[in-house]
């Protein structure tokens, strides 16, 4: 029988119509309420769980009691075994709570209703240790963990549960910072990784081309970066899964959030600080440092997410041609469209970047993209 | 019975065919060889040189099946397939797929064609080099170009061979260290980015503005001295003409780039644009696609090269070239050559199918198939766009050319099924669709090229199937999720043609891969 979590958060969600940008904390809750905002969550779970409930009749549900899951299970009559009984407004130790229950019960995957809070929740304690599908039911919906509409995530535990899944790819979980958000200030940050089943269509015929999916590109992106470095340049990189899986390939223990420095193969600064990163660009030649970085999150940004680190100063350190910015394919395709955006907290440096920039996919392979 | 109803009721053959190799039986014949006679040497006199570690000890392994066995295998397996000559096969946008005269493979199969050499002295194949000398000659007319070579058995081959010609170029100029990237567009053919790297190029691609043009300041950044060519499809695989391709041709032939046309499907243009008004250096065409051969799996085929007189030193040997003294002639002194391409000198029965289909249409005639192409293409997007959920790609640019990329986008919004679930659901109709060539940057797409071939009936009922699978996506959900019922291959896991683990394209290959894996038949 498959083990499934499944969790919502009833408050996700709420501050939206009511212009909070957020719903992060009990006192914002409060002021929702008082705004008049009404739970959506469930709603948009109940969208969700419509479209797997046919397939999971042989499935047990782990989920914390009531409004956190198990009333939607039960109002379909999935089998559904009540974890704890949460407290009256649902706060972020709720959620760490159910996801620990959860892996504890063997689940095979998490389902969520949420947002960008959610998410970051039960990614400090599941990280990418089992598959998870997110259901968007947030206000701020930044990270790659949930499917572009509830009904998408519904087809695809149902896929789950029906085995027609068989690879998954490493999303990233950004949040941003609310109190500084509702003051009109974009702090994001790349809190972790997670699992989530790659929902390549099975179909009648092929696809032309054979680029395999989002794991086989970031592989051959990997493997292709790995190649072009060249010997006796200081190379920083970070942050993000993309340039994870450049360090990974290396053979280097590189993080996923933070800034690494690399040379000749060997990591020789780890999550490296402001000053931590001017004081080793010092150490060589202007025209031998170089940066490798990835677009976080959905937006596109290049600068001014997740990678703080490299404050304008350290970017001053560093020629603009030496800069390489590395995405999948499949990451350009989904910023189709839009520019990639450099938010350094220095509009004139933004203005320098700005323009045109290669941005490597593969191996050879560039696309322009444009940098406002 | 209407034809919609008429196609509803198909039902795909399922023979559940066995692989040959499973339905040999030992000493089975369709064919007895003849021995050496009239004067050759013998077997054991040919092979008396070779060295003893050449020879093979067992006999090849090789399917052992009498004539009428191979006759009902082969027609099984035919009656499995989908072509032209079987459905409206207008879902398979960019290809190109229209009918091919029956006529021209009399001719390409009569043994003028069909028993020549490769290696008798050109003397002795005047004809077939007359046909190959005649051919360039027509595209000359067709493409403004002044030399051209057959010798790629294909598309991406003839991408291949542009590529080498352009190695060639730079390596004659001493520059190719220096000139190792290639630029293209993203809505150019995938091949034109994948090919050249697998010359070693590095490749750029530019992706369109809002109206779906290539960016022309994005253009302007990518080009420099280190770019040794631009390689673009033109119109591109969204069905739209690049207006300002002139404008891109002038800025990189000022930084000294070549300019390279893929003009594999040319079946908007001919008699209305050619090569050389865009401003290209050189071309390729499928012969097989636009100029009335078969299309189909990977061959025989023909992209043929066409490039200016001052690129003749680095095309590909050997040329077929014509004096009064000498006549028909392969032509191998090309010091600066790409070299070969291919093994020999091109597939000669497409070059006859092409060549007999061109002569039988005119200048004229050639016009009008991309008028009536265009007329047709216009016609069925007209149609499609009124089909609920589906709609048209960079809407902000409606004129489209001969093919037009089109979106299940809000299909998918309202009913969760995408363009893959469509392309599920209509095999059971008899008929296919293909969806798209990569990136998928128009979100669930689908590309439909109606070529000069299908009447206005066959249009009105491919998009009446169309119309129909949107019809059940919205109120059938359950028959949409079932789909395909009357086909006999229902979902598959592509792993088995993209894991070198799993994929098994020779019987040996599949016996060390399967053997033990599957219970006897």
């Amino acid at each position: 029988m498959m083990k499934i979590g499944f969790l919502i958060n009833p408050v996700a969600g709420m501050g939206g119509k009511v212009a909070l940008k957020g719903t992060d904390g009990e006192e914002t809750l409060r002021r929702a309420v008082e705004l008049g905002a009404v739970p959506v969550a469930a709603g948009r779970a109940d969208e969700a769980v419509k479209e797997f409930a046919g397939k999971a009749a042989d499935c047990l549900f782990y989920s914390p009691s009531g409004a956190m899951g198990a009333d939607l299970l039960k109002s379909y009559s999935l089998r559904t075994e009540s974890l704890f009984e949460p407290s009256e407004h649902t706060v972020p130790a709720d959620t760490r709570r159910a996801a620990e229950m959860m892996l504890e019960r063997g689940v095979s995957l998490i389902v969520f209703a949420g947002g960008d809070g959610t998410a970051r929740d039960l990614c400090s304690v599941v990280g990418e240790s089992i598959p998870a599908v997110g259901i968007p039911a947030g206000v701020k919906i930044h990270s790659g963990v949930y499917a572009k509409r509830p009904k998408a995530a519904g087809m695809l535990v149902g896929k789950f549960i029906s085995g027609e899944v068989r690879r998954f790819a490493a999303a990233e979980v950004v949040d941003i910072d609310e109190e500084a958000f509702r003051d009109n200030i974009v702090r994001a940050r790349l809190y972790g990784c997670m699992k989530i089943p790659d929902d390549r269509e099975f179909m009648q015929e092929r696809k032309s081309g054979g680029s395999g999916g989002p794991a086989e590109e970031a592989a051959e992106l990997a493997a292709f970066m790995a190649l072009s470095m060249k010997p006796g340049h200081l190379y920083l990189i970070g942050s993000g899964s993309t340039t994870r899986q450049l360090t990974e390939r290396l053979g280097l223990d590189g993080t996923l959030l933070g800034v690494d420095a690399v040379m000749d193969g060997k990591l020789i600064g780890k999550d490296l600080t402001e000053a931590e990163i001017k004081k080793i660009l010092s150490t060589v030649e202007r025209e031998k440092r170089a940066l490798i970085i990835t677009a976080i999150g959905g937006q596109g940004h290049i600068f001014g997410r997740g990678n703080q680190q490299l404050s304008p100063e350290a970017l001053r350190m560093i020629e603009k041609e030496n800069i390489t910015v590395i995405a999948t394919p499949a990451k350009m395709a989904q910023l189709f469209g839009r520019s990639l955006i450099a938010d350094t907290g220095d509009s004139a440096l933004d203005r320098e970047l700005a323009g045109y920039i290669p941005v490597v996919t593969g191996h050879g392979r560039k696309i322009m993209a444009k940098i406002s | 019975m209407n034809n919609l109803e008429r196609m509803k009721k198909f039902r795909q053959a399922r023979w559940n065919e066995p692989i040959i190799y499973e339905i040999s039986e030992p000493g089975a014949r369709a064919v007895l060889v003849p021995g050496p006679c009239c004067g050759c040497v013998s077997v054991e006199e040919a092979t008396a040189s070779l060295p003893e570690a050449m020879l093979r000890r067992d006999k090849a392994n090789l399917p052992e099946v009498a004539q009428l066995q191979l006759v009902r295998h082969y027609n099984h397996l035919s009656q499995e397939n989908i072509g032209v000559d079987g459905n409206i096969d207008i879902g398979q946008g960019t290809c190109t797929m229209k009918y091919s005269p029956k006529v021209n493979d009399r001719l390409a199969g009569l043994a003028k064609v069909a028993d020549m050499h490769p290696l008798q002295p050109d003397e002795t194949a005047q004809g077939i080099l007359e046909l190959f000398y005649k051919t360039g000659g027509l595209f000359k007319e067709i493409s403004g170009l002044d030399v051209f070579s057959m010798q790629p058995g294909g598309g991406s081959h003839g991408v291949l061979a542009l590529a080498s010609i352009v190695h060639a170029y730079w390596r004659d100029k001493g520059e190719e260290e220096k000139r190792d990237e290639i630029i293209t567009t993203l809505f150019s053919h995938p091949a034109d980015c994948a090919v050249p790297i697998t010359k070693g190029y590095k490749v750029t691609i530019i992706q369109p503005d809002a109206e779906g043009y290539p960016d022309l300041e994005a253009f302007k950044a990518a080009i420099s001295d280190r770019t040794a060519a631009i390689f673009f499809t033109n119109p591109e695989d969204t069905g739209i003409f690049n207006v300002r391709i002139k404008e891109f041709t002038r800025l990189a032939h000022e930084k000294g780039i070549l300019c390279c046309y893929d003009q594999a499907n040319a079946n908007g243009l001919l008699g209305i644009t050619r090569t050389v008004e865009a401003g290209f250096d050189m071309s390729f065409f499928n012969l097989h696609k636009t100029f009335g051969a078969p299309h189909g799996c990977g061959g025989p085929a023909t992209g043929l090269v066409a490039a200016k007189k001052e690129l003749r030193p680095y095309m590909p040997v050997p040329l077929v070239e014509y004096s009064p003294e000498k006549g028909y002639y392969l032509d191998f002194d090309l010091p600066k050559s790409c070299g070969k391409i291919k093994s020999f000198w091109g597939v000669a029965p497409v070059v006859v199918k092409a060549y007999s289909w061109i002569m039988a249409l005119g200048a004229d005639g050639l016009r009008e198939v991309s008028r009536v192409a265009i007329l047709n293409n216009n016609y069925c997007m007209k149609k499609i766009l009124a089909i609920k959920g589906a709609s048209l790609s960079f809407p902000n640019h409606p004129s489209r050319i001969e093919q037009a990329r089109y979106s299940w986008q809000k299909l998918k919004e309202d009913t969760g099924f995408g363009t893959a679930d469509v392309q599920r659901c209509i095999a059971d109709f008899g008929t296919h669709y293909w969806s798209s060539h990569e990136p998928w940057v128009i979100p669930e797409p689908f590309t439909i090229e109606p070529s000069e071939s299908y009447s206005k009936q066959d249009i009105d009922d491919y998009c009446g199937v169309l119309a129909e699978i949107s019809r059940m996506c919205y109120e059938e959900p359950e028959a949409v999720k079932h789909a395909p019922e009357n086909s006999t291959v229902h979902h598959i896991d592509h792993d088995y043609f993209d894991d070198p683990a799993k994929y098994a394209i020779t019987w040996r290959a599949y016996n060390k891969k399967y053997k033990g894996y599957f219970e006897p038949r």
